[in-house]
């Protein structure tokens, strides 16, 4: 029997909503004690020397190149940023290619990442065949064989009858459905947001109307069937009443927001930087105002990073020809800590939405400190500060907006079902 | 006083006492353009590059025409059928290009923002004919040398630009131009081809065109792409000649001495009415193509002697 104290630690603990100095016991990978009395004589002692330990993040969408497009990411190299992140679950998104629709599909993924990752992953499936929006994937068997929510990732089902279906079905079987929250017909080819800056920079821009829009369209269709849903990414302050209206229906719906739309704004964009082109685009900063007091709040649940690599290439490109997405399991934690600096949010709110929040949605078992919950943790020194260079990303793309940035808040270690995978061992 | 830009890439980008420089210079090259003799020398042994990704002929013309009269040796890259349709990408054209040593690359492109990313690349002075819907910097100032030779001044002037402001990069080069020099712009045009938040950048937004024109000093019309006559933007081309072609009766509601502008190419009876445009005493549109070739001059003139100091040994300073 293996065990671990981690003493003298600031234990942030997003259940309780407590922050304060304690020890942590771990027993063959899990959490069994708080401020054990006695210790058991056989433990290793690891003294934290003050700093935050937290649950381990749970990060809720993101892309992986494996299978298709190694040369962007694999399980391996993400796992490895993940780890240096502080992330110790990567809930993986189904836009590969081919995309994760079936149950074979799913297995080679599993299979892969316990080969190669050193943090956990929790797959996501697609909702439709192909994610062409036509036919439901087999939502029985990919529950079975372990998909954790079903989505189609930023390709709208457009479809009402076939959506409509999905959620049904997948209701039937207690099944997540994610959608990504855009009316397709108003945001394509869109590159920025609309209002001046996209005017003056004169490119092709979407209105936060689409967002509301397609929040508003999935959230009857989720009233009429009554399945459990969640938006992926909510960016601007028009969707919110929206969301409100839902939850004090009792509606099963929560949302997430991306760590970027709470830290940077459209004006970020420049002069033609492609590193900020992501999907939704970066909003106005009224938008991201709105969207850090929603997560403050709790109308919003999740923060993730939507980390989506991209090589040198998809993004050296004039900026409507530019690829979207940025990547960010390495700058999640730092950029979040912005927030907490600002005092915006405290550090167990910001894990209830980091760790906590989306575990519970997926039914996994981890975000929490108490006893039972496997030892996923992440200890950080909130404080240290930092120049980001992406060179020293352990993503293979290092397509970070945070390049240059001037971040607070360092990963020391990072555990995984009691293993420290970070710093490597 | 001087003009201290290394690029040409927006209007954005340029102090009002750089605009007055290359206007005055270009004032020179409008004299030197209507001599016998049309040679100058301010661009000998160097090379210019004309690199167009969409198709043009009076712009490049013009840009070719300037060239050639300083001296440059000029060559056109018909880009729209070449490489790019092998699948090389912008950046390995321009660093193709860049290896052959040009001066002075100007480029057009589809996409706003690729001029100025393409500049990122290169060690000539880069020239913006017109990226996207983003800017086209020399038409704005040759814009602005047509109305300063029939107005005397760019200050305190009410310039209506009329048509398809959401997707023409000249209505944006002339709004930010003018507002520089201090004049008033108004623009008028139907709500769907006026681009969201435009009303935040100082500017008073007319739908109706007589209202909008009203002691107007200049009438500024744009060009209706052809693309977006049918259903898209606008129900069709006579409702559009109906509410914003230009006639005299319209024109009567701007000031009596009004100058009516277009950057060309036009749709005679879509924007404009063939006989104003060809009205001596009203339209200055022949006179605009006339400035376009003296303003790339001047413009290519600086941008070559800022470059000429910049490949220059260090001077010491005593």
């Amino acid at each position: 029997m293996s065990a671990l104290l981690l003493t003298n630690a600031r234990l942030i603990d997003p259940e309780a909503g407590t922050d304060r100095i304690g020890s942590l016991l771990i027993e063959n990978g899990v959490i069994t004690a708080r401020d054990p009395s006695p210790v058991p004589a056989l433990a290793a002692v690891h003294d934290c020397g003050g700093l935050c330990l937290a649950p381990g993040i749970v990060d809720l969408g993101v892309k992986i190149g494996e299978p298709g497009e190694r040369h962007k990411e694999s399980f391996k190299t993400a796992g490895r940023a993940a780890a240096a992140g502080g992330v110790t679950t990567m809930v993986t998104r189904a836009d590969t290619n081919p995309p994760v629709d079936t149950p074979e599909t799913l297995e080679f993924v599993t299979r892969r990442a316990a080969q190669v990752s050193p943090v956990r992953i929790a797959p996501m499936a697609a909702l439709t065949k192909g994610r062409d929006g036509r036919e439901m994937v087999e939502i029985g068997f990919l529950s079975d064989a372990g998909a954790v929510a079903f989505s189609d990732g930023d390709r709208v089902v457009t479809d009402l009858k076939v959506f409509s279906r999905a959620l049904t079905y997948a209701r039937s079987l207690g099944a997540l459905v994610i959608g990504h929250v855009q009316e397709p017909t108003l945001s394509k080819g869109a590159a920025v947001t609309s209002g001046k800056f996209a005017t003056l920079q004169g490119l092709p821009a979407v209105s936060p109307l689409a967002e509301s829009l397609g929040l508003e369209r999935d959230l009857a269709l989720v009233e009429a069937t009554r399945a459990r849903y969640h938006a992926d990414q909510v960016s601007t302050a028009s969707a919110l009443p929206a969301l409100r209206r839902a939850s004090e229906a009792g509606l099963d719906v929560t949302a997430g927001v991306s760590v970027h739309h709470l830290t940077l704004n459209e004006f970020d964009v420049g002069d033609y930087r492609t590193f900020f082109k992501l999907k939704p685009p970066l909003r106005s900063e009224d938008d991201r105002q709105a969207m850090v007091e929603a997560v403050a709040d709790g109308l919003i649940d999740v923060i993730s990073s939507m980390h989506t690599p991209q090589d040198e290439e998809s993004k050296r490109l004039p900026f409507e020809e530019a690829a979207s997405g940025a990547v960010g399991l390495e700058t999640l934690l730092p950029a979040s800590l912005r927030l907490v600096h600002a005092g915006a949010l405290d550090l167990p709110r910001l894990f209830a939405a980091l760790s906590l929040n989306p575990a519970r949605r997926l039914g996994l078992p981890g975000g929490r400190l108490s006893a039972g919950a496997p030892a996923d943790l992440v200890l950080f020194d909130p404080d240290a500060p930092f120049l980001l260079d992406r060179a020293t990303l352990h993503s293979k793309s290092k397509n970070t907006p945070f390049d240059g940035a001037r971040l607070q808040g360092r990963v020391r270690a990072t555990w995984v079902g009691g293993t420290q995978v970070f710093p490597f061992p | 006083m001087g003009f201290r830009a290394r690029h040409l890439l927006g209007i954005e980008s340029l102090a009002p006492d750089e605009i007055v420089t290359l206007l005055d210079l270009a004032e020179t090259y409008v004299d030197l353009n209507r001599r016998p003799d049309k040679h100058g020398t301010a661009l000998v042994g160097l090379t210019q590059i004309n690199m167009f990704f969409e198709a043009s002929t009076r712009t490049q013309a013009s840009f070719e025409l300037a060239g050639k009269r300083l001296g440059a040796d000029v060559m056109n890259m018909g880009v729209a059928q070449s490489s790019v349709k092998k699948g090389e990408t912008l950046i390995d054209t321009a660093m193709t290009l860049n290896a052959m040593h040009p001066d002075l690359l100007v480029v057009r492109h589809p996409n706003s923002g690729a001029v100025a990313l393409l500049a990122q690349k290169v060690t000539c002075a880069v020239l913006n004919a017109g990226d996207g819907r983003h800017e086209h910097p020399t038409q704005a100032l040759l814009d602005a040398l047509t109305i300063r030779r029939a107005k005397g001044r760019l200050h305190r002037l009410t310039v209506a630009i009329c048509g398809d402001i959401a997707h023409s990069r000249v209505a944006r080069s002339n709004l930010l131009l003018l507002h520089k020099m201090e004049s008033r712009v108004r623009l008028v045009g139907p709500a769907t081809l006026m681009p969201p938040g435009i009303a935040d950048l100082g500017v008073e937004v007319c739908e109706d065109m007589r209202e909008g024109l009203r002691d107007a000093d200049v009438v500024m019309m744009l060009r209706l792409q052809k693309e977006r006559m049918d259903g898209g933007f606008i129900p069709s081309e006579r409702e559009y000649y109906h509410r914003y072609g230009l006639d005299a009766e319209k024109l009567s509601y701007a000031k009596p001495d009004a100058i009516v502008m277009h950057p060309g190419p036009m749709n005679r009876g879509v924007e404009i009415d063939g006989l104003l445009a060809d009205d001596i005493n009203r339209s200055v549109i022949q006179e605009q193509v006339e400035m376009g070739v003296a303003v790339r001059m001047a413009a290519m003139d600086l941008l070559a002697r800022n470059l000429r100091a910049a490949r220059a040994p260090e001077t010491v300073l005593v």
